[in-house]
């Protein structure tokens, strides 16, 4: 391991080079510099390759290893360590990153083909990469937060990609800007989990703060603290309840960013956050209890969310978010979860990856129209699309054998496994995980359906759909591979698990409160039934081409269950009365007192100015008659001789 | 070292009660003379008298150096600043700052009355005196020479950088730059033949006329042609109108009036020049 | 005669000389005043000097003559160099200090 170890900076030098080279390289690097974006995105997976085979070749007890690079910051008691961490957990995001990553950048090549700042977009997903790659291999709270901050801006620059300024534009600019506030909120929860951390335990780097000596000193208030305050910048991060009305609108950003940054890797962060610091969660079981609520609230939030939404890209950023509420939960049940998280985090960012690329080739063929009652009938003009995101279909709804399955499985297994002292827990969050996976298996038949079932076309006008050039496929292929077998390769046997056990710990094994065939059944039983519910709604009956008023649910659904509603009045109508009051007592208080004391001065000003005449002569009488005073104050308090 | 007690002669209070009332009399001169050049000599008769009174004193040191600085170079000073100013800028002694006249007088009198006051009441030591012309008492000019460069010698050194510091300093101030080119006596030649297209003269003009009826110089001189010649007349005398026309004779008579008028664009001021 | 005379006699001079700088326009004048200021001190430390039988008071009539001396030099430059520049050796015309 020790003699390849020194490559894994470059894991983030290149990209962060060709970002670089295409950022201030300017017009001269346009002709061949998204080729140079997909170069530096694949030498950074060959790198991550190389790395991985030769962990998989290292005893288990040896694989994690940290890498220091420099001395970062020394300033008194704080010495902060630059340097990289590379155990199975990072190395499989790595893997992640890089693999899909690059297929794509390969995909961007065609997508963006006709884009004139295609330069700047390969510039900013390979910044992103680079960020990710930071973020994933740190070794310290403190450079995990700087490849946090980085993707966060790499993501707010791709979403805002196509703010050209003008008004039609505002949409972009509108929604960048919500992603980057909102992300700023979680931002200041890692930055508060970091101080409480540091306040608690003098260093942040993993290797200490993780370690059971350190934690058995955290009092469990202390854990509680910084368990919520990570688990407030994982939601920002990863578009969790109550922090998630910006993903949606993220999906104003050019389709392959959506499919890279907001469904495979970046959203992923927050689970990556809950996993890497398991230890302190498991010291502090209220915010272990937290983390799974909010991974239960977010999985059916999002679930709902995505039967209503029309837009094609809206309806799977709802799943994307749904998906991650299962990932959130199952980091919240302890050991037992931890490695199905990261599992479902790998299999979801590969069929969600599938899937968001063939919504940009359908978008591609359909001329840019993402509404999905204008789709239909496709399967027969984009059969490479149709058959990977079938594949992808099949994953997420968790078919055995396909990739989902493997995945989400294990979480509502973990789900089901009984806390002591809580009995109520394995229910309620059980079936909350079942029921996720029916609502899941409805809208994304339903998806699937209305885009490229039925008979009759709902296109608009002359459209003649096709398939896009290789360069749009081949990844599409290597995606739906991914989505297809990967579960089957690493769930059999437990491999996943035992890789990442180094890293997480062995989980004792328990028993859930339902055997495991009644469990993985009546799930099975609960998916077909919202399958085969929207393949009857969608499927066999006419899709109308205008969207029906629908129930009540329907409709608040559509509108993402009021989020942004609730946001305005919760947050930002009591935040702008805040601020009024301030700049009114500003005004009138602080400003008016401010200005009285000039007032008060130039007053004393006007009167003391009339002393100053300007005539020697009245100075020196003043200065006589001053010696005059003294001398009589002095001979009255003296007293006439009295020096004697 | 020093004699106990001292009696004040009889000689030096005649000279006190002498010198004094002149001294406060000249001293006040200084407040209501009209011209400062009679209150500088006011103010030298006070600093005469000043140094017969050090001497008087036992201070025969002081008494010539109060001669030799003060009169000899400090009134001079004043005087030659005065001359510079004006001897004969007289002060007007009206008041122009209100109430000025009613402090000053105020703050003087009050002066007085707390200074006296304060010396009439005060008790002194006996006076003890330093010993008067006796060569081994402490008056005489080598003991003060002993002090001065003994125990003060710093203080010396001192006040000498002072004086050669107030000495430039004082060139420093009036020093004036020169703003215009030095006149020469060739460039003033120079300038005059530059003029010459102007219709300046370059000789000396004519001398007004003599005539047997008046010699003065109102007359205008007449030419070898018999015409009169404007020029030859005084330019402030032809300004003024007092300028007389030339008598009647056999030469041509012109009038007066007409000459004047044909001439008078020739520019006449080089006369003064 | 009581020796104490002459410093009541420097005591109304130096209360002349102060009137002179507060009454008087002429910057020379009030010049004057100064310096007739100085010499009443200087005629109470020759008194003192005689009265304690103690040099040190003439010492410093000495150097009270000198500084004088030099302070005449500079006041009088100054007062020829606003002359110069404002045709006046009138205290209160400089009045540009004015609040």
């Amino acid at each position: 391991m020790n003699d390849v170890i020194g490559l894994a900076p470059w894991l983030i030098g290149i990209p962060l080079i060709g970002a670089a080279i295409l950022l201030l390289g300017g017009k001269a690097t346009d002709r061949w510099g998204h080729w140079l974006g997909v170069a530096a995105s694949a030498a950074s997976g060959v790198i991550g390759f190389i790395l991985m085979f030769r962990m998989i070749g290292t005893p288990a007890e040896e694989r994690s290893v940290d890498h220091h690079l420099w001395t970062w910051l020394s300033a008194g008691g704080l010495d902060v360590d630059l340097g990289l961490r590379l155990d199975p957990l990072s190395l499989v995001f790595v893997m992640l990153v890089t693999f899909v990553g690059t297929l794509i950048h390969v995909y961007s090549v065609a997508y963006m083909d006709h884009d004139p700042h295609r330069r700047r977009f390969f510039a900013y997903l390979n910044l992103f990469v680079a960020a990710m790659l930071t973020l994933v291999l740190a070794d310290s709270y403190l450079l995990l937060f700087v490849g946090w901050e980085g993707v966060g801006l790499a993501s707010y620059l791709l979403i805002g990609f196509w703010d050209t300024g003008r008004p039609s534009a505002r949409e972009n600019a509108v929604a960048a800007k919500k992603a980057f506030v909102m992300n700023r909120i979680g931002d200041m929860g890692l930055i508060a989990a970091m101080a409480l951390l540091f306040a608690g335990t003098g260093a942040l780097d993993f290797a200490t703060t993780l370690s059971d000596d350190t934690l058995g000193s955290l009092s469990e208030g202390t854990a509680t603290a910084i368990g919520l305050c990570l688990l407030l910048a994982a939601c920002g991060k990863s578009a969790q309840f109550p922090l998630q009305a910006w993903l949606g609108d993220a999906m104003a950003g050019p389709t392959p960013v959506s499919a890279l940054i907001h469904a495979a890797t970046m959203v992923t962060a927050g689970v990556y956050l809950m996993v890497r610091s398991g230890p302190i969660l498991e010291a502090a079981p209220t915010a272990q209890l937290v983390v799974v609520i909010v991974g239960a609230v977010t999985l059916l939030f999002g679930a709902v969310v995505g039967t209503a939404k029309d837009d094609i890209k809206k309806a799977l950023a709802a799943s994307t978010m749904s998906q991650i509420g299962y990932m959130m939960l199952a980091a919240g049940l302890g050991p037992a979860g931890y490695a199905f998280a990261i599992f479902h985090l790998l299999t979801h960012g590969f069929f969600k990856a599938g899937l968001f690329l063939g919504a940009g080739s359908v978008m591609h063929a359909m001329g840019d129209q993402t509404d999905m009652r204008r789709f239909g009938g496709l399967s027969r003009f984009l059969p490479i699309t149709w058959i990977t995101m079938g594949l992808g279909w099949l994953a997420i709804l968790g078919i055995p054998p396909f990739s989902g399955f493997w995945s989400k499985d294990g979480i509502i297994e973990a789900a089901f496994i009984p806390v002591e002292g809580q009995p109520w827990r394995a229910w309620v969050f059980g079936t909350v995980a079942v029921l996720g996976a029916g609502i899941t298996a409805f809208y994304m038949t339903r998806l699937f359906f209305m885009t490229f079932g039925g008979r009759r076309p709902r296109w608009t006008e002359n459209q003649h759909p096709h398939e896009g050039s290789p360069l749009m496929w081949w990844p599409l292929v290597f995606l739906g591979v991914g989505s297809a077998a990967l579960g089957l390769v690493l769930g059999v046997g437990g491999t996943f698990v035992t890789w990442l056990e180094p890293v997480v710990g062995h989980a004792e094994h328990h028993e859930p409160v339902l055997p495991v065939p009644v469990i993985i059944t009546s799930t099975l039983v609960v998916v077909v039934l919202g399958a085969l519910l929207a393949f009857r709604m969608y499927a066999m009956s006419l899709v109308p081409e205008e969207a029906p008023r629908g129930s009540f649910l329907t409709r608040a659904a559509r509108r993402d269950l009021y989020q942004d509603a609730a946001n305005e009045t919760l947050v930002l109508k009591p935040a702008h009365g805040v601020a009024r009051l301030l700049q009114v007592g500003d005004r009138d208080v602080v400003d008016r007192g401010w200005s009285l004391l000039p007032q008060v001065l130039s007053w004393f000003g006007a009167v003391f100015r009339k002393a100053q005449s300007g005539y020697v002569r009245s100075y020196a009488a003043g200065m006589a008659g001053g010696v005059l005073v003294i001398a009589v104050v002095a001979w009255l308090v003296v007293g006439l001789g009295g020096a004697q | 070292m020093t004699p106990a007690g001292l009696e004040i002669s009889g000689g030096e209070t005649v000279l006190f009660w002498v010198i004094a009332p002149l001294m406060v009399l000249a001293a006040l001169g200084l407040l209501f003379v009209k011209r400062a050049v009679h209150a500088a000599m006011c103010l030298v008769f006070v600093m005469v008298s000043m140094a017969i009174l050090y001497i008087a004193q036992e201070a025969p040191f002081l008494g010539v150096v109060q001669v030799v600085v003060y009169t000899g170079a400090v009134m001079m000073l004043f005087l030659f600043v005065l001359m510079l100013v004006g001897v004969d800028a007289s002060d007007s002694l009206t008041e122009t700052i209100r109430g000025q006249r009613w402090i000053g007088v105020l703050i003087g009198i009050g002066l007085a009355v707390i200074l006296g006051g304060v010396v009439a009441n005060a008790t002194f030591p006996p006076a003890a005196g330093l010993g008067g012309g006796d060569p081994g008492g402490v008056a005489n000019p080598q003991a003060l020479a002993r002090v001065l460069f003994g125990d003060y010698v710093l203080a010396m050194e001192a006040v000498g950088v002072l004086l050669v510091t107030a000495a430039v300093g004082a060139l420093v101030l009036t020093h004036r730059r020169r703003l215009t080119p030095k006149q020469t006596q060739e460039s003033v030649a120079d300038r005059r033949i530059k003029a010459l297209p102007d219709g300046v003269v370059l000789t000396p003009l004519p001398p007004p006329g003599v005539y047997a009826r008046s010699n003065a110089m109102d007359t205008p001189a007449l030419g070898p042609d018999g015409e009169q010649v404007p020029q030859s007349v005084s330019r402030v005398l032809r300004i003024r109108g007092q300028e007389r026309p030339a008598p009647e004779g056999p030469a041509v008579v012109v009038s007066t009036s007409s000459t004047r008028g044909a001439t008078s664009s020739t520019p006449e001021s080089e006369r003064d020049a | 005669m009581d020796i104490t005379n002459y410093v009541v006699l420097a005591a109304v001079l130096f209360a002349i000389g102060a009137t002179t700088v507060l009454l008087r326009r002429n910057a020379i004048v009030v010049f004057m005043g100064v310096e007739l200021m100085l010499n009443a001190t200087n005629l109470a430390f020759v008194t003192f000097a005689r009265m304690h039988g103690d040099l040190t008071g003439q010492v410093l009539a000495f150097f009270v003559m000198v500084v004088a001396a030099a302070e005449v030099v500079v006041g009088l430059a100054i007062i020829v160099t606003i002359f110069r520049t404002r045709r006046s050796a009138s205290v209160d015309d400089v009045n540009l200090l004015r609040g």
